[in-house]
Formats: C-alpha cells, sequence, structure tokens
C-alpha cells in the first residue's frame, strides 16, 4: 500500500521546509474500516458467545426469560461496548491508529501533522452518528468523494486527516551508496548500494543483467560487458562505485 | 565546475550525512512512544527538525524521485509530528479540561443555552396546550399500551422494576439518553435545523403526555416519577441542543475563518460540554433506573436527590466542583 498517487496534505513548518503527507482517500479507508468492522465485530461476538456459554452452563446462546440484570451486566453490555466503543478507544490508545488502519498503512493526524488530542478523536468518533447515516456509511462516503481530502464529516469537525504511512525500510539507502558515489550520480550511487546490498539474494542470471543495465546507463560505450563469472561482474559493479572511479 | 559535477558534490555530501538522519530518527521514534521531561531530548529533536529540513530541500531538487528523498520526507514527517504531539499528562490534562475548557465552553455557550431552553420550553408548552386541546392527537406522541395504561389510572412506569430489573433498566436508559444527546449535537450539522428537529419534538413530547396524564389525574403521579432524574436529564437535552445549535450557527455565520475552520473551531469547543452532558447522563440513567421507579422513595427524597444532582451539573459546569478550593483539599 502506498501514497505514490494521492493528493497530498502540505504542512507548513517553521523551518520554511513544508512536512509533506500523501492523504488517504475513500479506498484506503473504506479498506482500514472493512478490516476493523470486521475485528470488533468477531470480538463482540466472541465476548457473547463465551458468556452466554458460561452464563448458561451448557452449550446455548439464548438470553433468559426474566431480564437478568447478571446476564445484561456481563454477557450482552460489555459485547455491546466491544462493538460500539472500539473505534474511539482504539485509536486513543493507539494514538490514530487502528489494527484496520495499520493494516491498510494509514493514520489520523491533525491538519498540522500531529498526532491528534484525544478531544478530536472522541469528536470524529461522535460525528460517525452522522457519517454513517442512512447506513453503510452514505453521509461519510459523499462527503468524502466531494472533499478535496476524503474528509468525512467527522474529520471536518474534528479537524483530522487519514494519511498513508510511508513505508521505508529503516535503515537510510544512501548509507552504503554515500561512499559508493564514484562515477555515478545520486540515484545511480543508490541503485548500485541496492544491488549490491541484494546481490546474496538475487538469482545469478538476475545479477549479471542487473549489473550489465547499470553499467551500461552510467559507462555507455567505454563499459566492460564481455561475459564472466559472478564475481566479475560484482566486481566491475564495484569499481563503477567507487570514489574517483 | 559544471552544472552535473556540481549536483554529484551536493548528493555526495549529502549522503555522507546519512548516520546522521538515522539517529534522529531513532530519536524521533522513542520520543514519539516515551514521555520525558528532559530539556535536553526537546532541543536534540528540535535540531534534528533543522537538519532534516535543510537536508530535505536539498534531496526534493537532487534527488526528486529517489529512496533517499523518500527516507527524508518520512524521517521528517516523523520529527515533525514528535515536535508538535501534545503533552502526555492525563491527569492535568484531565484538570484543565474540568477547571478551564469546560467553564470557558459553557460560557461561550451561555447565549445559545437560552433560546434551546426557550425553544424546548415553547415546544412543551405547544405540545402540551395540543393535547389539551385534541385528546387524540396523545396517539402521534405515545403508543396504544401507554395510552392504555393511563386511561386504565396506571401510568406506564408502575411496577417497572417487577418487570426489568435496576441495571438493566438504567443502562438501556442512559444508553439511549446520550444517543439523543449526541444526535442533537451531531445534528447541528444541517445548519442547526437537525438539532431544532430533535429539542422540538422532545418538547413537544413532554407536553403532551403532561397534558394526556394530567386528563386522568396523574401529572402528580409523573412529576413524582421525573423529578429525581428530569431536572439534569432535561437540562443536559437543552445543553447538548446548544452544542448543537452552536455548531449549526458556525455553519451559518462562519466569519473570516471559512465555513471549514469555523465548523472545527465550533465543533471541537462544545465537544468538550458533550462530554460532561455523557457523564451527567450516566449519573440521571442510575437515579432513573434506581430511583425513579422505586415507590419506597418519598417525594421529598426525590426533590432531593433531583435539586442536589441538579446543583452538582451546575458546580461540575461552572469549574467550581474542581476549582482551586477543591484543588487544596486534595
Amino acid at each position: 500500500m502506498s501514497g505514490e498517487f494521492a493528493p497530498e496534505l502540505s504542512v507548513e513548518s517553521v523551518t520554511g521546509i513544508d512536512v509533506s503527507l500523501p492523504v488517504a482517500g475513500p479506498g484506503a479507508r473504506s479498506y482500514a474500516f472493512v478490516i476493523d468492522w470486521h475485528i470488533r465485530l468477531i470480538l463482540a461476538l466472541t465476548w457473547y458467545v463465551v458468556g452466554a456459554i458460561i452464563y448458561n452452563g451448557r452449550l446455548a446462546l439464548n438470553a433468559p426469560l426474566n431480564n437478568s440484570g447478571r446476564w445484561f451486566g456481563l454477557v450482552l453490555l460489555p459485547a455491546m461496548a466491544i462493538y460500539f466503543l472500539y473505534h474511539p478507544l482504539v485509536e486513543l490508545a493507539m494514538r490514530g491508529r487502528t489494527p484496520g488502519k495499520r493494516r491498510a498503512g494509514i493514520r489520523v493526524v491533525t491538519r498540522q501533522g500531529a498526532p491528534p488530542s484525544a478531544g478530536a478523536l472522541l469528536v470524529r468518533n461522535v460525528f460517525r452518528l452522522i457519517d454513517c447515516l442512512p447506513g453503510f456509511y452514505g453521509v461519510g462516503l459523499g462527503v468524502m468523494m466531494f472533499s478535496d481530502q476524503s474528509l468525512r464529516v467527522g474529520d471536518m469537525a474534528a479537524g483530522t486527516v487519514l494519511v498513508y504511512e510511508r513505508e521505508v525500510r529503516d535503515e537510510p539507502p544512501p548509507q552504503a551508496a554515500a561512499q559508493r558515489l564514484g562515477a555515478l550520480d545520486a540515484d545511480g550511487a543508490e541503485i548500485a548500494a541496492d544491488l549490491l546490498e541484494r546481490w546474496p539474494s538475487l538469482e545469478p542470471q538476475a545479477r549479471k543483467r542487473l549489473a550489465r543495465q547499470l553499467l551500461q546507463r552510467y559507462l555507455g560505450a567505454q563499459a566492460e560487458l564481455t561475459d564472466g563469472d559472478e564475481l566479475q561482474w560484482r566486481a566491475r559493479l564495484e569499481r563503477l562505485a567507487r570514489p574517483g572511479s | 565546475m559544471d552544472d552535473s559535477a556540481r549536483r554529484k558534490a551536493l548528493a555526495a555530501a549529502l549522503l555522507a550525512r546519512a548516520p546522521a538522519w538515522q539517529e534522529a530518527r531513532e530519536r524521533a521514534r522513542r520520543l514519539a512512544h516515551t514521555r520525558t521531561d528532559d530539556i535536553a531530548d526537546a532541543a536534540r529533536l528540535a535540531d534534528d527538525y533543522r537538519l532534516l529540513a535543510h537536508d530535505l530541500a536539498r534531496a526534493r531538487e537532487l534527488m526528486p524521485a529517489s529512496r533517499t528523498r523518500e527516507y527524508l520526507e518520512n524521517t521528517y514527517a516523523q520529527i515533525h509530528a514528535a515536535l508538535h504531539q501534545g503533552a502526555q499528562h492525563l491527569g492535568s490534562a484531565a484538570h484543565r479540561l474540568l477547571r478551564e475548557d469546560l467553564p470557558a465552553a459553557m460560557r461561550w455557550l451561555l447565549p445559545y443555552l437560552w433560546w434551546t431552553t426557550l425553544i424546548f420550553v415553547l415546544a412543551a408548552l405547544a405540545g402540551y396546550l395540543l393535547v389539551e386541546r385534541y385528546p387524540d392527537l396523545i396517539a402521534l406522541v405515545a403508543g396504544p399500551d401507554m395510552i392504555a395504561s393511563v386511561e386504565r389510572g396506571k401510568l406506564w412506569t408502575d411496577g417497572l422494576l417487577n418487570i426489568v430489573p435496576s441495571s438493566v433498566l438504567s443502562v438501556q436508559i442512559l444508553a439511549n439518553n446520550i444517543v439523543v444527546s449526541l444526535f442533537a449535537y451531531c445534528l447541528g450539522f444541517l445548519f442547526g435545523l437537525g438539532t431544532l428537529y430533535i429539542l422540538g419534538l422532545n418538547g413537544l413530547m413532554l407536553g403532551a403526555v403532561f397534558a394526556f396524564v394530567g386528563q386522568h389525574g396523574l401529572a402528580g403521579e409523573l412529576f413524582r416519577f421525573i423529578v429525581a432524574h428530569g431536572c439534569v436529564e432535561l437540562s443536559v437535552m437543552c445543553l447538548s441542543g446548544a452544542a448543537g445549535a452552536a455548531v449549526g450557527d458556525a455553519l451559518v455565520r462562519p466569519g473570516g475563518a471559512g465555513r471549514m475552520e469555523s465548523f472545527r473551531a465550533a465543533a471541537m469547543r462544545s465537544g468538550v460540554v458533550l462530554l460532561a452532558c455523557a457523564l451527567l447522563l450516566v449519573g440521571a440513567g442510575l437515579i432513573e433506573g434506581f430511583v425513579s421507579p422505586n415507590p419506597r422513595f418519598a417525594l421529598g427524597a426525590r426533590v432531593a436527590i433531583g435539586v442536589g444532582y441538579w446543583l452538582l451539573m451546575v458546580l461540575l459546569l461552572s469549574g467550581r466542583l474542581f476549582g482551586p478550593r477543591a484543588l487544596r483539599g486534595v
């Protein structure tokens, strides 16, 4: 999941360099919602089923006929609370994320790009009452379609936006490339560093093909492209990336 | 030096700073998940922010479609979020909410509260007069069982505890009231019309029911049932209506900030009051489940509970419940 083609939320910063966050559209939001809906449904049903079996003392899910307070307080009420309070509580605990949002690679932020306050999360969830009307989030989806940043009414009320979490590898990609700029430009150095890093995990044919393409691109006619074994191709690649080459 | 060589030299210098980026990224991640009071941490994070801003600007120019830029964008956004996140002191946040934000929101909502109360009272009066004049209209607001019960000379609330236990009744009532209250607030989104509808309908129903039971000599009984929980419940209805009206007004008269920003500001400001309303309705629900239907509570006790709880509500909303005096006692 990536926000490569998503519109961006551009946040002004005191440094003068805007923070740019790709905005999640209705697709990613619906995907996250469907996952969360299943999670809360499963959790609520599990509570109800286990509670009912323990309460009835046998494999039966039916409610007692006598309006028992114990049944209501220990079985029905917690199951309903799980279902209806899932979003506000989980978003509060995970600071704008839920398991569904995490799976979809999105999170809630304020329009300033910061994690939302508890008040903002509560307000955006209260407005679900409106967004879910008249059913299947009709109002929410409708408003989202016509909003620049795919906002539902709750987001407008709370000043929040859903943005993609950029998925980048934890180690900085250019660290190895920094020493290997050599004959390459910055992009080429990155690609060479990447290729050398991934070398052991690539198929022999792929190693040769990629190394050949890179050498051809940066050395053109001067490239030594005669066939050789894998060690030779690696050595050529390392020479290409060596500083001053 | 030609442009290509210059760009290459700049890129090389930029890429050499990668270890500093990684360090900044790890610091931002740590500070986003843990609490710290160390000023040095904050200062280092601010330095990281400046460094990343500088390097990101350069990366946007030198290598716009690279993974390096992607990495820097992400790290910069992480540090920005870590720097701009609110304080994580829950206790002090709750105190500020109850002592400062809630009273301030109430002062702001006061004109709306007068208007919504007036509308509610007028609607109740209209409902009363309509049913007084045309008794058959009660069928519009009351079910056949309720009508039949009153015509037999008994309130539908009599013997309620024989059918439903207090605990169940309380939770059903408070859940229903909280949802109605939240709807009154949220429907302010329809330029305040939804809020007016909910307030008007509830007022109309209350007046109509009072007129109907009055015609059968049960008005005193109904008052006896309502007084303990009703003082706060009806006040909260007007309060959430006021919050909804403020949201609607922000949309109708947005001012210079623009409609969206005005709506956001009003919703966030009045949302604090909604939180207090929900808490108050939990108490009102418990009273309605345990006290109101219980015939062992005398009228005097009911009035005392109703007025006492209402005064507690006033103290809470005015910020005096958790004011300086209360704090000194803690």
